[in-house]
């Protein structure tokens, strides 16, 4: 029954939360650039005006223009009842398992790289193509950072992974912990279509990944695939906040503990949006042919902390 | 007669009876006549091969006179299994070949070829000793190199394929041979309860490992014995393709764990090592060359490759965390192992079948020239949609469970109670982990791309605009497949259980059933409920549909011709994305693995050299290791034969000559 609570309380704040982030983020961008920025509140108003617009679709757009945003938000809202962001009581029969998160996160991929070849131009197959390339990728480092935080802890699911750091803290800085964290947040970063993989704020053909796939799309299918990038970068922001500080998280279900883990998210999140926002202003786009090689690198890490925690241990 | 041996019997009789139909029946009726006693024989092995399963014995002794052990057909439990497998595929191959079937691949050889092919790769797994297993394997090859030559009259390309397939397929047996008389000789005898006596460690059994794993890995399409399935399959009519690709490979499998497993259990670390090695270089390779590649029947080739290297990449790793003592992850890994090779059956022979689909269609093989597929084939689009998510291991299918079960063996195979296990299984494992998890990202890659360009767009080619769906009983072949693929995905926990009872001696405690046919590994405490996965996704998908039909009652759609065109108005479907293009980020990527070579002619227009006329761009991506490996040893062999040529030229007097001398120095020889 908590489990089931949690789960809802997870996905109605983060439906809430993830376009309050989105808005947090490109206003800080704006403001330390000196830019007015558009407020917080953008997004909202962004959303609300697409879903009242009447969406156009092209005679040759299969079914996938308009089922391929739905999976994507699923998948996002899936990542969201799943992942231990508000507590770390799981389902008996669904327990947040690193590797079923991964494949659903994959869902969500695998939409948007087929809405953006359906619109049957140039620009979404090539935002597709190199998309696809990407998450490729960043499946090894992927996989091996899930490996390296199972370890610890005997098993890949993550709300016992949380729980674990939450009871030795010292797990947290340790250095295997530290090279894992830093190898899923690169993974992270690509998975998200962040700087420095992917410059979120540009239209410019040569740059353009994620926007690329939404160009042909429009009115509720666009809003839809927006919603469903935010909410995949808020959850995902939230599982790294909670690897990082995991205090606040209810363990043990009671209303002021939910309260706290609300509170306590929504701070991490936010904080982590405006760090992220700030970071992002120092780096500028890596070449997509030098995207390998930053993958490369954080498959490196990844490796070494895996090994690191066997030999080590 | 036991109910096995009665099962056994009335297969080799369908066989016969089949044989004859096809070469009595008219022309006319031979496809729908040879297809359902195809079909019959699939059935009854499917029903033989689950008895089996199911733990019932008995068989069929084939009496001879020579002083040898007797030939016996009896399958085990893991024979029953891949029986199963095989005749899996075999039903939808046939009920798809009844209508699919026309012009050469319709002919009378082909068709009395397709039933011997069929029992032959059915009484593979039953065989109980060398002599049978053997004979029945001659069998199968012979079968399918038939059928594989059904249209080499018209295609240069399909002789040249079968030349290829019968040198690999010889050469495995060769080696099968040799691995299997290595053991006869050390036991004395022929069957395998003889050879099982062989002591693992010995110089005898570790001779015959290597021979029996090139031969069979050859059979399993593993690298570097894989170079004819690029050529084959591609080649053969696309219903056979499926059959190789969907079952025979999996004897090839079955012969892998039959060494490993049955033969020669508990082996030294090393076998592990080795076929982990290969596993994941075939899983890398394999998929490589699938990502890249632009004919979908080659791609589809390829990714044969690559699955069957994760099938033996997951038996290796049960066989070095064995010898570890790590029971639990170990017998996870060999379930998971056994769990990829049925949903690679379902789900390869279901994308062969759909590329057959698309060819009966359209004519066209090369994705660049396909597209819009999913609007004018609905029925084989979503088949070959479903069969995709599996092959690209994605949730609810039956690719995703064997692959989750992989991974969660092989993370937990490092230490055992909070110590590490070796050195060896702690370095292992994490390449084990990239290796599998770089295939799965290239293969989600490789996937979207074939189903993304075939299926979705605009049509690249008047063919591919012109496609019509395909007849009732392909379609009805192409849904039982899709099915199967979800089935198996859906309800993992009884397949998996049933599976670990064929190999593993305390099935409960490797892998349980939990929920609504979720999937329980006890001994190291992972959980996995797909079901109940998709009844969260409808929950969380409510809300944002009811958003959608309130927002599509106020705010209808409109259709335009093409709504923003990125920005030109005169996009044009030539302009779309062609699979190449898709793939060339990764071609460069992989640029020294794959050496892909790439030919760019500018034509400029005659005022101007500043102006082009047009531009021609030409890209082949050959395989390295047949470049590599195998051309300077044909090269060799041609040199010798040239060579060979001048002591052999046809002059009579020279060859009396040479029988002369040689009953010469037999003479002398005897005389010593």
């Amino acid at each position: 029954m908590s489990a089931i609570i949690i789960a809802l309380v997870q996905v109605v704040l983060f439906v809430f939360l993830a376009p309050l982030l989105m808005g947090v983020i490109r206003q800080v961008r704006a403001t330390i650039e000196g830019r007015a920025g558009a407020g917080i509140w953008q997004p909202w108003r962004d959303l609300r005006k697409l879903l009242a617009k009447n969406p156009v679709r092209g005679t040759d757009s299969s079914w996938m223009l308009r089922v391929g945003p739905v999976a994507l938000v699923v998948s996002s809202l899936l990542l969201c009842v799943l992942l231990p962001l508000v507590g770390t009581i799981p389902f008996a029969l669904i327990p947040s398992d690193l590797f079923v998160i991964v494949s659903i996160m994959l869902i969500g991929v695998v939409a948007l790289a087929l809405v953006g070849l359906d619109g049957g131009t140039a620009f979404g197959g090539m935002g597709s193509s190199r998309h696809m390339t990407v998450a490729a990728l960043v499946e090894p480092t992927l996989l091996l950072s899930v490996y390296a935080f199972s370890i610890p802890a005997g098993t890949s699911t993550l709300s016992v992974i949380v729980e674990t750091r939450l009871l030795s803290p010292e797990l947290i800085i340790s250095p295997v912990s530290v090279l894992a964290l830093v190898a899923l947040s690169i993974a992270i970063m690509a998975e998200t279509a962040r700087l420095p993989i992917d410059n979120p704020g540009t239209h410019l053909e040569v740059t353009m990944l994620h926007e690329a796939m939404t160009l042909e799309a429009s009115g509720r299918d666009l809003a839809w695939l927006e919603v469903g990038s935010w909410l995949k970068l808020a959850a995902l922001l939230g599982l790294v906040s909670n690897l990082i500080v995991p205090w606040g998280i209810v363990t043990d279900f009671s209303t002021l503990g939910l309260l706290i883990g609300v509170v306590s998210i929504a701070v991490k999140v936010l904080v982590l949006g405006v760090l992220l926002s700030v970071g992002e202003i120092f780096l500028a786009k890596v070449r997509l042919f030098q995207v390998p090689e930053l993958l490369a690198g954080s498959f490196a890490l990844a490796f070494l902390a895996v090994t690191a925690s066997y030999l080590v241990a | 007669m036991t109910g096995i041996g009665a099962g056994l019997l009335l297969q080799l009789g369908l066989g016969a009876l089949a044989v004859v139909t096809a070469l009595l029946a008219a022309p006319s009726l031979r496809s729908r006549a040879g297809g359902i006693l195809c079909t019959l024989i699939a059935v009854t092995g499917f029903i033989t091969g689950l008895a089996a399963m199911l733990g019932a014995t008995g068989g069929l002794l084939i009496p001879v006179a020579l002083p040898m052990d007797p030939l016996l057909l009896a399958p085990d439990r893991l024979g029953g299994l891949f029986m199963l497998i095989v005749s899996g595929v075999g039903i939808l191959v046939s009920i798809y070949s009844m209508s699919s079937t026309s012009g050469p691949d319709a002919s009378r050889t082909a068709w009395v070829a397709m039933p011997v092919f069929l029992v032959g790769m059915q009484l593979v797994p039953a065989a109980t000793d060398s002599v049978s297993f053997l004979l029945a394997w001659e069998i199968m090859t012979l079968g399918s190199t038939v059928l594989l030559l059904a249209d080499h009259a018209s295609r240069a390309s399909v002789a040249s394929a079968g030349i290829w397939y019968s040198a690999m397929s010889q050469l495995s047996f060769f080696f099968i041979l040799a691995g299997f008389a290595v053991l006869a000789a050390a036991s004395g005898g022929t069957s395998f309860s003889n050879l099982q006596a062989i002591e693992p460690g010995s110089a005898a059994a570790n001779v015959a490992f290597v021979l029996l794993l090139l031969g069979f890995g050859g059979k399993a399409e593993l690298v570097p014995l894989h170079v004819w399935v690029p050529r084959v399959l591609p080649e053969a009519p696309s219903h056979v393709s499926a059959a190789m690709s969907g079952a025979m490979v999996k004897i090839g499998v079955y012969g892998g764990l039959l060494v490993c497993v049955r033969l020669l259990p508990d082996g030294p670390a090393w076998w592990g090592i080795a076929i982990m090695l290969v596993g994941g270089a075939s899983a890398l390779y394999g998929i490589l060359q699938a990502s890249v590649s632009s004919d979908l029947k080659v791609l589809l080739a390829y990714s044969t490759t690559e699955n069957m290297g994760l099938v033996f990449l997951g038996l290796g790793a049960s066989m070095l965390l064995r010898g570890y003592d790590a029971t639990a992850a170990a017998d996870a890994a060999l379930v998971a192992a056994l769990l990829l090779a049925v949903s690679h059956a379902a789900f390869k022979s279901t994308l062969f079948l759909g590329a057959g689909a698309i060819i009966h269609a359209t004519g066209e093989r090369n994705l660049d020239r396909l597209g819009g597929l999913g609007a004018r084939m609905p029925v084989t689009a979503v088949a070959f949609g479903i069969a995709s998510l599996g092959a690209a291991a994605i949730p609810i299918t039956s690719g995703f469970v064997a692959e989750w079960m992989l991974l969660q063996s092989l993370i937990h195979g490092g230490r055992q109670g909070g110590a590490v296990v070796s050195i060896a299984a702690s370095v292992a494992m994490p390449i084990a982990v990239a290796v599998i998890a770089l295939t799965a990202g290239l293969a989600l890659l490789t996937f979207v791309k074939a189903y993304g360009i075939a299926f979705l767009a605009r049509p690249r080619s008047v063919e591919a605009a012109d496609a019509r769906e395909v007849p009732s009983l392909m379609r009805i072949s192409l849904a039982l497949g899709a099915l199967s693929v979800l089935a198996l995905g859906l309800l993992p926990g009884p397949i998996a259980a049933l599976v670990a009872t064929t190999v593993s001696s305390d099935p409960t405690a490797a892998v349980q059933t939990v929920g609504l046919g979720g999937v329980s590994l006890p001994g190291i405490g992972a959980v996995l409920d797909p079901i109940m996965l998709v009844v969260l996704s409808a929950l969380v998908a409510i809300p944002v549909i009811v958003a959608i039909i309130v927002s599509a009652r106020r705010h209808p759609h409109r259709t335009v011709d093409l709504p923003w065109g990125g920005g030109g108005s005169r996009a044009r479907p030539r302009m779309q994305y062609t699979a190449t293009s898709y793939a060339e980020p990764l071609v460069r990527v992989f640029d020294d693995v794959l050496k892909p070579s790439r030919d760019v002619q500018v034509t400029h227009v005659a005022e101007s050299r500043y102006l082009v006329e047009h531009v021609r761009v030409e890209q082949t991506v050959s395989d390295v290791i047949e470049t590599r490996l195998y051309r300077p040893v044909l090269n060799l062999f041609q040199r010798y034969g040239k060579a060979a040529r001048h002591v052999a030229n046809g002059s009579i007097h020279r060859y009396l000559t040479y029988s002369f001398v040689a009953l010469l120095i037999v003479l002398i020889v005897v005389s010593l």
